[in-house]
């Protein structure tokens, strides 16, 4: 049997100084996980002129802050980056070591699980601790990476039993962000950096971002249509009606394909989670994948043509029929009743 | 002179046509009754290979590791227009995580040698992982480019290509080797020609010649093997002795993630309140949602 530490690490994305969302999202999940397993949460930061966010960190629960800070390291490449979170992550061993699943974290967490030879679980929608009988072997503590598999048909728990460091990847929005009213007083360890000449043989020629000004994650209203509308004009009446009540627009991953709608509004478990106070769904059928970044909202209404639409199964009011005739008549009587 | 090329590819379960018959009452999946199909993004990265070799010369190779049907998907890169296939197979690897898969590929690359790029989809739709590539480069040793939407131009001995980010995109230059996985909306990929199709429909892998003896004295494996080959209709073949790999990071043996509870995605039976589609229906609706503040 295998021992384990009880650390829970959190890899903290970061752009032009700034953590990514989803890395202190992890870390408020991080702080419970750690907390259940009797050991301490921390952060690994790595950039240029970064302690700010070493700091941060405390308020979401890390007691202590790995930090590599050095001008070579200030824009995320894979080798430099990986090469120094390999090596930590290889000194320590700790139990978990969590990645968003963003780009950077889905190109990281795979090169690293690779180096020292430990299981990685991709794009998980859960986390626990639990006791596990497997094979007729009783594992204490393990993690459970929960997550949809197979389309999206079937729910699976993965484990890693015989490894001593687990790792996953989730998605932004999944976990909530709980920030402390209180910061840790936690330390920070500087972590020495030696550049080598492999860290920069990959050279960045140009970089272009746009943050994005679409905020679902903060919408108290989101009206999110999907592949059922059929054409961009029918999609077009989603956007009306959410000009009208004042709620953001969305859409599931079928929308987004068939290029109705951009990638920044996709709702589901490759897009955002969203939690708000009213979802829409209009002409989505609610596949596991949508129905994972959208089911906690408060307040759901499906509309579909389908009865049988497993988006009924989550909804709490629900509206058989053609969404081109629905819609016009729901922004009517809205008008009326709230003029 | 040009660039070689070794292609990726993997034969998936059509997931996204899950009918109910394929859903069994106990919640699992019966696999039998999904169509097997070229993994997309897969078929992306053969493309953006065979566009190299038309720029620039070389040659394409395509590998995929799975069980002995997955030939089916390697035929299809030879219709495409792959130089020559090799199929990765032995019982010993089935049910391996990314990290046996990873280990298994990167000593069948090693051992086909002298390549400049390796091209992999950015992940496969049975898993979406999108962790083989990575973890196939690590273990190589080489530079990775994920999310590679374009090659700019290569340049000797290096490559300039523009990859996707968070709310926007980069430009890379790598040294080659490099290896790099594609996103589906990268480039379109190249209908069959009729011609390739006629030619290498015949193509087959050791265990289909296998067959071909079973029950024919008069018929050789060895030589089948040669003539196959000397028509260039022989798939490569490797299995586990080919690779003289380590039993121990293969298959399950070498997968650290186990798969320890399945659950079928069962709603709920959530009582929904139905509303009417029409004006008295949806004002009765909109009240409830001033009602509770939501509205208003």
């Amino acid at each position: 049997m295998i021992t384990r530490n009880n650390d829970v690490w959190v890899f903290i994305e970061q752009r032009g100084g700034k953590p990514a969302d989803v890395s202190l999202e992890l870390l408020s999940k991080g702080r419970k996980l750690a907390h259940q397993l009797n050991g301490n949460l921390k952060a690994v930061v790595i950039g240029f002129n970064v302690e700010s966010i070493a700091k941060e960190t405390f308020r979401y629960g890390a007691s202590e802050a790995l930090l590599a800070d050095h001008p070579e390291l200030e824009n995320y490449r894979t080798l430099s980056y990986s090469r120094v979170l390999s090596e930590l992550v290889d000194k320590y061993r700790p139990g978990v070591v969590l990645f968003g699943a963003t780009i950077t974290g889905r190109d990281l967490a795979p090169r690293i699980a690779s180096f020292i030879k430990s299981g990685l679980t991709a794009d998980c929608t859960d986390l626990q601790i639990s006791d596990v009988k497997y094979l007729r072997n009783e594992y204490k503590n393990l993690l459970l990476q929960i997550r949809p598999a197979f389309g999206g048909n079937i729910i699976a728990t993965i484990i890693s039993p015989e490894v001593d460091v687990q790792m996953a990847t989730v998605r932004e929005g999944v976990m909530r962000l709980e920030p402390l009213d209180k910061p840790v007083d936690g330390k920070i360890v500087s972590v020495p950096y030696q550049p080598s000449t492999i860290d920069s043989i990959v050279k960045i020629i140009e970089q272009h971002r746009q943050e994005s000004k679409v905020n679902l994650k903060g919408a108290p209203i989101i009206v999110a249509g999907g592949y059922g509308l059929g054409t961009k004009e029918n999609f077009r009446l989603v956007q009306e009606l959410a000009a009208t009540i004042g709620g953001e627009v969305a859409g599931s991953r079928a929308a987004v394909d068939a290029g109705f709608i951009t990638p920044d509004r996709q709702v589901g478990q490759t897009g955002v989670t969203v939690r708000p106070k009213l979802y829409i769904a209009i002409g989505i059928s609610g596949a596991i994948q949508h129905r994972a970044g959208m089911q906690e909202s408060n307040k759901i209404i499906a509309i579909n043509s389908d009865p049988e639409a497993p988006i009924f199964g989550v909804a709490h009011y629900g509206i058989v029929g053609d969404a081109a005739q629905i819609i016009p008549t729901f922004i009517n009587v809205f008008k009326q009743k709230l003029r | 002179m040009g660039y070689k090329s070794i292609v990726l590819v993997k034969q998936v379960p059509d997931t996204a046509n899950i009918s109910g018959q394929v859903m069994k009452e106990d919640g699992t999946v019966n696999r039998s009754l999904l169509p097997a199909i070229f993994n997309h993004e897969d078929r992306v990265a053969l493309e953006m290979a065979l566009q190299v070799q038309d720029n620039y010369g070389g040659s394409v190779s395509v590998i995929t590791m799975g069980p002995p049907r997955a030939s089916d998907v390697l035929r299809e890169c030879l219709f495409m227009g792959a130089d020559e296939a090799y199929l990765i197979s032995d019982r010993k690897f089935a049910g391996a995580d990314t990290l046996a898969t990873s280990y298994v590929l990167s000593e069948a690359i090693k051992k086909i040698g002298n390549y400049d790029f390796i091209f992999a989809g950015r992940q496969a739709i049975d898993g979406d992982t999108a962790q083989v590539g990575p973890q196939t480069a690590e273990k190589l040793g080489v530079p990775q480019i994920t999310y590679a939407q374009e090659i700019v131009n290569i340049n000797e001995s290096h490559v300039v290509i523009k990859r996707k980010i968070e709310g926007g995109y980069e430009v890379l230059e790598s040294p080659l080797p490099v290896l790099v996985t594609v996103l589906k909306d990268s480039v379109f990929p190249r209908p069959y020609k009729a011609k390739r199709v006629m030619a290498y429909k015949n193509a087959k892998t050791l265990m289909e010649l296998e067959k071909l003896t079973e029950g024919n004295s008069l018929l050789y494996i060895d030589q089948l093997k040669y003539e196959y080959m000397a028509k260039h209709l022989y798939i490569n073949t490797m299995t586990m002795d080919d690779l003289q790999l380590d039993v121990e990071r293969c298959g399950v043996a070498g997968s650290p993630t186990k798969v320890h509870k399945i659950e079928s995605v069962v709603l709920t039976g959530n009582k929904h309140e139905h509303i009417e589609p029409n004006k008295t229906g949806i004002g009765t609706l909109i009240d409830k949602l001033m009602e509770d503040h939501i509205f208003g």
